[in-house]
């Protein structure tokens, strides 16, 4: 019996951890809950770096819509440049947008966030209004969160415009930049990509 | 006086050939790269140990310092807002001002928003860009930072319209208020300083992730001007063409 139980035990929290990665389908609980979970982790003082990191890169991945972040950032080249090379860019953006990502968060220190709405913009995307309280060390912060709603089932982040500064837009212009300066060569984009996932 | 005219002569020149120009466009991207790693080198050396050091202080001298200086920044809005008939603009304004000056002990302390009234902030470069006026191409100042023609024109402009910078630059008395040259620059000083110190975490993570750090500071300089003309924090829609 007392095994029986055990197991039903194991069960239960198995279920509760996949279940706990499920977000809601409506854009807005689905940030709500997605950075609610965050924080609790986030913050959570039993969980090394590394535990932290890892978390962030699960849930990064599952919820953020890294391929066609990689895509935008990537600009009008997306379109001219060669298919395998585009393939390989994909991958290494993933490693770089993962590892840029666990560097800015696993300090985070939890503050209050509070979803305050969603706009429908059209089929495909919903900006959900978002905001951090004023602490200590900074005032309060706007967060606009644009979610891709294509697969209504599956919402995935696809940029945060932080006071008003898109974050997919300033990597997209970093990334202009470098092409621009280096006859708009992917591989050299590559390169310096692969530079910084190594470092 | 004939320096003043050339100012306007060459200045007036600089805006008719700046509005085709679009801000993503370097004037000189060389030398500005070269003046933005000066500026990274001053900010590594000073402004950022001050800073650190400010943000140490205990918070109601923090939130005192910035109170009272965007409280003198208010002051440049004022005619801004009616430079861009934004009557209700300057009505607040004004109101958050005087509201702040007095009962807010020469500004230190906010009540004026607390009593609704948000001063939105405004300068010449704005004004110029809700006339319609491009951003021409865009380029760095040492020490100043990031910059534009159009912006750059409306930086010294504002030296001619701001109350503030007419009493202590300019060293003029206005309604019995008198100053200096080195209030002026306390005060732009202490407003970068708290500035530095409010983004703390946000120029370290720019300068930890970044692999083309002087393109981040150009796309988010030109995306915060931008947002500033439109009084908007909508950011520009460009995703469309993306829907895999």
């Amino acid at each position: 019996m007392k095994k029986i139980s055990s197991v039903l035990i194991l069960i239960l929290l198995i279920f509760k951890t996949s279940l706990a990665s499920t977000y809601s389908s409506d854009p807005q609980t689905f940030v709500q809950e997605l950075v609610n979970d965050s924080i609790s982790k986030l913050s959570d003082k039993d969980l090394n770096k590394e535990e932290k990191a890892d978390y962030i890169r699960n849930v990064a991945l599952e919820n953020v819509d890294i391929d066609a972040l990689g895509l935008y950032t990537l600009g009008e080249l997306r379109k001219s440049a060669n298919k395998n090379d585009i393939v390989k860019y994909q991958e290494v953006f993933k490693e770089y947008f993962l590892k840029s990502l666990t560097s800015r968060l696993t300090d985070y220190s939890s503050n209050k966030f509070e979803v305050i709405s969603a706009e429908k913009k059209s089929s495909n995307y919903t900006i959900v209004k978002s905001k951090i309280a004023k602490s200590d060390n900074q005032p309060e912060i706007k967060i606009d969160w644009r979610i891709y709603t294509k697969n209504p089932d599956k919402p995935l982040i696809r940029d945060l415009i932080v006071e008003g500064l898109s974050l997919a837009r300033t990597q997209k212009e970093e990334f202009a930049s470098i092409l621009s300066s280096n006859n708009n060569d992917i591989n050299i984009l590559i390169l310096k990509l692969e530079e910084f996932v190594n470092k | 006086m004939k320096f003043k005219k050339y100012i306007i002569l060459f200045s007036s020149i600089l805006l008719l050939a700046s509005t085709e120009i679009k801000a993503s466009e370097e004037c000189f991207e060389g030398t500005s790269r070269a003046i933005f790693k000066f500026n990274m080198g001053f900010d590594n050396a000073i402004l950022e140990p001050i800073a650190k050091g400010y943000n140490k202080l205990p918070e109601p001298i923090k939130n005192g310092t910035s109170n009272f200086t965007s409280n003198i920044a208010t002051l440049l809005s004022i005619p801004n807002h009616l430079l861009q008939g934004n009557i209700k603009g300057a009505g607040n304004a004004t109101a958050s001002f005087l509201i702040n000056s007095t009962i807010g002990i020469v500004g230190l302390a906010n009540p004026a928003e607390k009593m609704g009234l948000r001063a939105q902030k405004e300068d010449v470069g704005q004004t110029l860009g809700s006339y319609g006026i491009g951003s021409g191409c865009y380029f760095v100042l040492p020490i100043l930072g990031p910059t534009t023609v159009r912006d750059s024109v409306g930086m010294l402009a504002d030296t001619f319209i701001d109350p503030f910078a007419h009493v202590t630059w300019r060293e003029k008395e206005l309604l019995g208020a008198s100053g200096n040259q080195l209030d002026y620059l306390t005060v732009k000083g202490t407003t970068a300083v708290d500035f530095r110190a409010d983004n703390e975490t946000n120029f370290n993570s720019l300068e930890e992730n970044s692999i083309d750090l002087y393109a981040s500071f150009k796309s988010l300089y030109l995306q915060n001007r931008e947002n500033k003309i439109n009084n908007s924090s909508e950011s520009e829609d460009d995703w469309g063409n993306l829907d895999n």
